[in-house]
């Protein structure tokens, strides 16, 4: 037994506590999907589409059917004769006219729409069986004109991807007071323009998607065990839309998860695809997609073709914003990535700054790609990316320092309402920028540009401030529960995939209720445990689900005191709770919570308390981050020599998940800016970086050390003080690098480029400016 | 990965000979190609010949001429006092072909026998003007690169040691694949007392190439200013969505400066 704390002991929130699980993790003692045995499991393949876009004449399944070990082969003509639902696509945004949500079956309905569309879903005894079942599969296409870009699949003569969507537009989505915009441009002193590109990218999370289907057919119980990270959100679309079942029919688990960042959030074909085989065989069936299958068919993020104009007046100060966009979608929707270009831009399109006039028009557009999701920040990086590209630019076109072209624009006092309807509580953004200005020495940095050029090299300094808009789906639920084993469980509806919630969550539990960390167990991630909530997205894990954990510890509080009070034959409102106990001032009355817990399961009652908290509030982390790159302009190559930032999170629980928190994203973030993306051959539609040998991702010795300092305002948005990190390293890195990486190229009369700004892409702009086009 | 059989034969030659009962059957010298092509389906061999057993490590020095044996590891040839006193260029490129589990399992008779137009190694061996020993015959490095994925060696024809010769100075420039650490550019030069000689791996669309042009600028004056106005031409060169003709072609000039001011 742990021995209670003491008074002196000092308090958990506010340390940098060492992550719990890591000894598990770092011991491959994880356990996530492919290491969980079950016994008797099959295994399964998905026999994908090899073209962007085809027809699908015949899929010929008897020579597959009739190989060793195969058990069971799927086409889309199965689900639809087991009256198997397609993909729902629940969606709450205000498109000008309906949104276009076309069918989406598990197994593709007689048309191909990209490369991995799922054909034919194969199971056999061992994964060698199933792949050779894959490979006797005959499908004869008719392959069909194939598009990938957004801008062209608008444009007139583009090939028709859908009969319902003409034009192949998904939707029309318009905010803000266009009129008043309109206005602004009028008066305007000067008008600046860019046209920008945020890459397709994808998460590429250390363990690719997975999943394996159970069904308990004396019980009418599927269970799903999978690699996701909402299992509620998962639930709600599968069971009754998909599989014509209630809710309680399907418990859906999510063991130890190697990473979210958002694509696992959604409802894929593989899930429906082993619960009905499962269904089919009476037995457990796995899936656990390959790496390239996991770049091919795991939801992408970003993908947008934007122009973006900024009114200015002759002082700099900005009158107004404009934001066209194509937002590529993929072949199917996907829920999240309708939001991801609509409603979450918008909640922080303009930024830290105080811009009287906003309107965003954002055209969703259906291409033969991959479908897109939510990704880490999902809408927030690609709104921050353009304000702060359009203010750089606006800095050079008008000949003010960018710094003071910002500090005149920031928001000055809180609570400020943008002009897009968010009231932002609090923050200080102009002394998050002074101060990451002075981290990076910014007036050093004309003698370093010197010592660069003297070595043939080309030396940018970049700076941008961000605004993150956390909160992710409203409200959450949470439990305490008295373990037979004495634990203390902290049953959560958001979920860790890695964040850190058994080393975190303990902390704020441990305080608030005067016991050690150790004596707290997580509980998350099984509908059949936690009865709902909203899972892992959108920064929320602490402001959501820390508020509905402190709330039903208080709540516990009062009926432990209650009790207390019966017990020790006293007065409640006279107890004194402290360090785990309740006790009776002046004398020696005292029980402690664990013997209180004990003495009500004793009665047949329980301390046992859950509690659902409404909360609606965003929270507003910001920041200011600074970028020194070094370019070599014979081969193009940017070396990031250094990151400084300082952010605003508020209360920190655990500054040391926070740091690494903001440390991951900025490594997805200068990523997005440096190396990655998803290409696609113009012509065939086919991935051309569907493997880690083509997609880049940043290795460590591609990142200079992340000076992060913390400058936390508590926010009163909930009853921790706490802001979201978990996205902020994401939205703040990329127009930091690119104004970095422009800064370093503006002696050759450079003045745009688009991300990612690779070698060759950056060579390329030399050559071009040298050549003088 | 299909079913095959393995064998670990003893030596060369009966590994040799396993490959000439069947024709399916295919060798295997560290694997770091050959492992993951397995894993994807894309080979079908019968039975997998490991080399690991047939003897085939080490690294000598005699007359003027380094023999690397067949099967000796990137990382051991990195390390080696022979190699690095002799062929610097030639330890310095084997320091950073893959990761360092690559290159304690990758060989660099493996490499050569592959001849992937984007490895290392193929430039280091064409530019030394080195020998191929084989299980039948010694193969000249001019003979033996035949274009991409494509060599000298017969079907049951086995690398057992490469012979290169001493240079008075040489180096290696890589530049690289920013996702696969691969070639996209790779330079080696080496000056010997009866010439210079440049060889280019990465660009080329049959697989490593020399650059005549730089080698008869080099051998009159061994400077980077001596091929500072050398243009190599974009034709016959790879293009991808890394790097295209032209970015190579421009990068083939700066690695093969860079190396020549480097060489030593």
């Amino acid at each position: 037994m742990t021995p209670p704390r003491t008074p002196s002991d000092p308090p958990q929130i506010g340390r940098s506590r060492r992550r719990v699980e890591d000894r598990r993790f770092l011991t491959g003692h994880g356990r996530f999907l492919a290491d969980l045995a079950a016994a008797g499991t099959l295994t399964a393949i998905v026999l994908r589409s090899p073209h962007a876009h085809a027809r699908i004449l015949r899929i010929d399944t008897a020579a597959a059917a009739a190989l060793p070990g195969v058990r069971l082969i799927l086409t889309c003509a199965d689900l639809r004769a087991e009256g198997i639902g397609d993909l729902p696509c629940p969606v709450q945004v205000a498109t000008e006219a309906p949104l276009i949500v076309p069918p989406r079956p598990a197994l593709a309905d007689r048309v191909v729409r990209f490369v991995g569309d799922p054909v034919a879903f194969l199971v056999a005894d061992t994964a060698a069986q199933a792949q050779d079942a894959a490979e006797a599969v005959i499908v004869d296409y008719e392959t069909l004109p194939a598009i990938t870009d957004a801008t062209a699949a608008l444009a007139g003569g583009a090939v028709q991807i859908w009969p319902q969507a003409p034009g192949n537009c998904a939707f029309t989505f318009r905010r803000g007071d266009a009129a008043a915009v309109a206005a602004a441009f009028a008066d305007a002193h000067r008008v600046v323009t860019l046209d920008l590109i945020n890459n397709r990218i994808a998460a590429v999370p250390m363990e690719a998607r997975a999943a394996r289907g159970q069904y308990d057919a004396a019980r009418g119980q599927f269970l799903l065990t999978l690699s996701g990270q909402g299992v509620h959100t998962i639930r709600a679309q599968m069971a009754a839309p998909i599989l014509g079942v209630a809710e309680d029919a399907l418990r859906i688990v999510a063991p130890d998860v190697g990473g979210g960042f958002g694509p696992k959030n959604a409802v894929y074909p593989e899930y429906v695809l082993v619960l009905a085989a499962a269904r089919r065989l009476g037995m457990p069936v796995t899936w656990q997609a390959s790496r390239t299958e996991d770049f091919l068919t795991t939801a992408h993020g970003r993908d947008n073709r934007t122009r973006a104009r900024l009114a200015l007046d002759a002082a700099g100060m900005i009158l107004g914003l404009e934001v066209v966009t194509h937002a590529n979608l993929g072949a199917y929707l996907s829920p999240g990535g309708v939001g991801s270009c609509t409603n979450s831009p918008a909640t922080a399109m303009g930024g830290v700054y105080a811009v009287p006039a906003v309107c965003m028009e954002v055209r969703g557009v259906f291409t033969n790609t991959t479908p897109i999701d939510a990704y880490r920040g999902a809408g927030k990086p690609e709104a921050n990316y353009i304000i702060e590209r359009l203010l750089d630019r606006a800095a050079r076109e008008t000949g003010m320092d960018a710094a003071m072209l910002r500090r005149r624009n920031l928001i000055g006092a809180f609570p400020y309402r943008s002009a897009l309807g968010m009231v932002i509580d609090c923050g200080d953004p102009r002394a998050r920028l002074d101060a990451a200005l002075a981290a990076a020495d910014r007036d050093g940095f004309p003698a370093r540009r010197a010592a660069s050029a003297a070595r043939g090299r080309l030396r940018g300094l970049g700076f941008a401030c961000f605004l993150e808009t956390a909160r992710g789906a409203p409200g959450e639920w949470a439990a305490i529960r008295f373990a037979a084993d004495g634990m203390i469980e902290l049953a959560s509806g958001v979920q860790s995939n890695g964040q850190g919630h058994e080393t975190s969550f303990p902390q704020i539990a441990a305080d608030r209720l005067g016991l050690p960390c150790e004596m707290f167990r997580i509980v998350q991630a099984d509908t059949a445990q936690v009865p709902r909530g909203h899972g892992h997205g959108g920064a929320r894990s602490l402001h959501m689900g820390g508020t509905a954990l402190v709330g039903a510890m208080e709540a516990m509080l009062i009926r432990a005191r209650r009790l207390a009070a019966r017990l020790l034959q006293a007065d409640a409102a006279a107890l004194i709770y402290a360090d785990g106990s309740f006790s009776v001032p002046g004398d020696a009355r005292a029980i402690g919570l664990p013997a209180l817990a004990r003495a009500a399961a004793e009665t047949n009652e329980t301390l046992d308390t859950e509690h659902d908290s409404p909360l609606e509030r965003v929270t507003f982390p910001h920041g200011c981050h600074a970028a020194e790159v070094e370019i070599d302009p014979e081969t193009g190559a940017v070396t990031l020599l250094r990151y400084v930032g300082v952010d605003d999170y508020g209360t920190l629980v655990n500054p040391m998940l926070t740091r690494g928190q903001v440390q991951g994203g900025l490594a997805q973030g200068i990523g997005q800016a440096l190396m990655e993306e998803i290409r696609f051959d113009h012509d065939s539609g086919q991935m051309q970086s569907a493997s880690l040998q083509d997609y880049c991702l940043p290795r460590a010795a591609d990142l200079p050390g992340l000076e992060i300092a913390f400058a936390g305002i508590p926010t009163d948005a909930n009853p921790l003080g706490v802001k979201g990190s978990g996205q902020a390293g994401c939205i703040a890195a990329p127009q930091t690098v690119m104004n970095a990486v422009l800064d370093a190229l503006a002696p050759l009369g450079i003045d745009d480029l688009d991300m990612p700004a690779t070698p060759m892409r950056v060579w390329q702009a030399i050559a071009r400016a040298r050549s003088g086009g | 990965m299909y079913e095959f059989a393995y064998q670990k034969p003893a030596s060369a030659n009966a590994a040799a000979a396993l490959l000439a009962a069947d024709m399916e059957a295919k060798a295997m010298a560290g694997g770091m190609t050959l492992i993951p092509v397995l894993k994807q389906r894309l080979n079908k061999p019968s039975t997998v010949v490991d080399l690991a057993a047939a003897g085939l490590v080490g690294i000598s020095e005699a007359g003027g001429v380094v023999t690397i044996g067949a099967m000796t590891t990137h990382a051991a040839i990195a390390a080696s006092d022979v190699v690095r006193a002799k062929i610097p260029g030639l330890a310095e490129q084997a320091s950073w072909i893959g990761d360092n589990a690559v290159r304690h399992r990758g060989t660099m008779g493996g490499s050569l026998a592959n001849n992937d137009p984007s490895a290392c190694y193929p430039s280091a061996v064409l530019a030394l003007g080195g020998t191929i020993v084989t299980t039948k015959r010694e193969i000249a490095a001019d003979e033996y690169f035949q274009g991409m994925f494509t060599t000298a060696l017969e079907p049951d024809e086995i690398i057992t040691a490469i012979r290169l010769p001493v240079p008075q100075k040489s180096a290696y420039e890589k530049f690289r694949n920013p996702a696969s650490r691969y070639a996209t550019v790779g330079v080696f030069v080496a000056q010997f007392a009866a010439g210079v000689r440049v060889a280019v791996t990465g660009a080329g669309q049959n697989g490593v190439f020399r650059h005549k042009e730089m080698e008869a600028a080099l051998s009159k004056s061994f400077t980077a200013d001596a091929i500072a106005a050398i243009k190599t031409p974009a034709d016959g060169l790879n293009s991808d969505i890394h790097a295209s003709a032209e970015y190579r072609a421009h990068l083939i000039g700066v690695m093969a400066r860079r190396a020549v001011a480097r060489a030593r």
